[in-house]
């Protein structure tokens, strides 16, 4: 366990000394979402429909953009190879990468969610469960991402393929995690399918650092 | 079943079954075309555009087959590093990536007519979508590094995750497919009537002999490719080895 912490607390000082990568990514959310009204018009009721779909895949491709720097760094300067030489469990370790991941990205775009949500014009009702259903979405969302740019590590063309990859396995996250917002604005109860985010959250956490962990093994070799 | 690791142990055996697959597929078609698309009956509901079915049931039967075929020899090629289950998943990707596109292109033409539009986000149309994205980042993962055997490796771990969430994927889109659209489209659980079943059943064994038939060609080329390939480089090895002094 101290392992995981070390290597959690090393990955947040990297990121805090860095901090314009999650400032990036939280900009980058903020006028993905900023280019919707001039899409669709700046009408309240049409932003106010789409406002919950609009935050979640702003969110998602803003967290994609992440993925990339999770494991490129260590793989390349050797980093990675002293994860897999140390001798802990490497499953423990990725979880510490994706936890990491989640702090620096996941939840800034939490705190940033609310802020958006009112340019989007979202109903009064909404902003609670946009949160939570965010706060359950994101680990997913960090847990399969990690699983896709261990995938990718060292090929051509990482980005681009990761995309292709990750974001057809996000489906689910998107299509519940919008469900809930919708449901608390049309006055239904969105319980259950906050329960099923959290259910996604629970699979992905118990089977992704497993394959994450298969996939750095192949990368290293 | 770790005989069959042997490329020519196994070779062998498919050698053997071609000439049957290939042949049941010749007499199969051969069968299933004239009673499909002239002797079978039209639809009392669809008319003739029910003849999509056969070729459009029998591409979506074979892309869910391919990749349950892809994700078993995924895993045995992961497990125990059989090179055989390897090239058996990734001689099948392209396969199934067409017959999923098949399956996407017939459903569009039978959309057409039957419900008015060409796409409609039925559920098992949007499955059937998110299948060929999956396929192709599969494909796509596969040759995507400089060292193949790298590319074999992330793209067998990458179907195995696919298999694990092809379900999650498929009920989410179900459940997301009856919130926004209550009960426009029945065809959920139609059942074939008996004059339509037996061109259908033709049919799908006629695109499933198919594919083995196609898939033990891929293999042999690509074995003759690999052999090719080792007697090009000892012939340049031979070629500037240092010659044995005098």
């Amino acid at each position: 366990m101290s392992a995981f912490t070390a290597l959690l607390a090393r990955d947040l000082h990297l990121a805090l000394r860095q901090s314009a990568d999650s400032f990036t990514v939280v900009a980058f959310f903020a006028i993905a979402t900023v280019l919707f009204p001039f899409g669709v018009g700046p009408e309240a009721e049409v932003l106010a429909r789409i406002a919950a779909g609009v935050l979640w895949v702003a969110a998602l491709l803003a967290a994609l953009l992440s993925l990339d720097r999770v494991f490129t760094v260590d793989f390349e300067d050797g980093s990675l190879d002293q994860l897999l030489l140390n001798g802990q469990s490497l499953t423990l370790m990725v979880l510490a990468k994706v936890a990491a991941h989640w702090l620096t990205t996941g939840v800034p775009l939490i705190i940033m969610s609310p802020v958006m949500a009112v340019t989007l014009q979202l109903p009064a009702e909404g902003y609670g469960v946009l949160v939570l259903a965010l706060i359950l979405g994101t680990p997913t969302v960090s847990l399969i991402g990690a699983l896709g740019a261990a995938l990718v590590l060292g090929s051509r063309r990482g980005g681009v393929l990761l995309s292709l990859l990750v974001l057809p396995l996000y489906i689910p996250v998107l299509i519940f995690g919008t469900a809930a917002v919708e449901a608390a604005i049309t006055g239904m109860p969105s319980g259950p399918m906050l329960s099923v985010l959290a259910g996604l959250a629970l699979i992905a956490v118990t089977l992704c650092p497993l394959g994450t962990a298969a996939a750095l093994r192949q990368a290293a070799e | 079943m770790h005989r069959f690791a042997n490329p020519t142990q196994f070779m062998r055996i498919a050698n053997a079954i071609y000439p049957w697959a290939a042949g049941l597929c010749v007499l199969l078609f051969a069968a299933a075309i004239p009673i499909a698309l002239v002797f079978s009956p039209p639809d009392y509901q669809q008319g003739d555009t029910v003849r999509i079915m056969y070729v459009h049931v029998s591409s979506a039967w074979l892309m869910m087959m391919i990749y349950g075929i892809i994700a078993a020899n995924s895993a045995m090629f992961l497990i125990w590093r059989h090179p055989m289950a390897n090239l058996m998943a990734k001689a099948s990707a392209p396969m199934g990536a067409i017959f999923c596109a098949l399956a996407l292109i017939t459903g569009m033409l039978w959309g057409k007519p039957m419900w008015g539009a060409f796409w409609v986000w039925d559920a098992r149309l949007t499955s059937t979508l998110i299948l060929f994205f999956l396929y192709l980042g599969y494909i796509a993962l596969s040759d995507a590094f400089e060292d193949s055997e790298r590319g074999d490796k992330a793209a067998a771990i990458l179907a195995l995750v696919g298999s694990v969430n092809i379900p999650i994927i498929h009920f989410s889109v179900e459940w997301w497919n009856t919130l926004h659209q209550p009960s426009i489209i029945k065809d959920g659980n139609m059942s074939v009537d008996p004059a339509l079943r037996l061109p259908l059943f033709l049919m799908m064994g006629a695109f499933t002999m198919f594919y083995f038939a196609v898939l033990i060609l891929r293999l042999r080329s690509e074995l003759l490719a690999a052999k090719i390939r080792n007697a090009r480089l000892s012939q340049v090895a031979d070629a500037s080895a240092p010659q044995p002094a005098e």
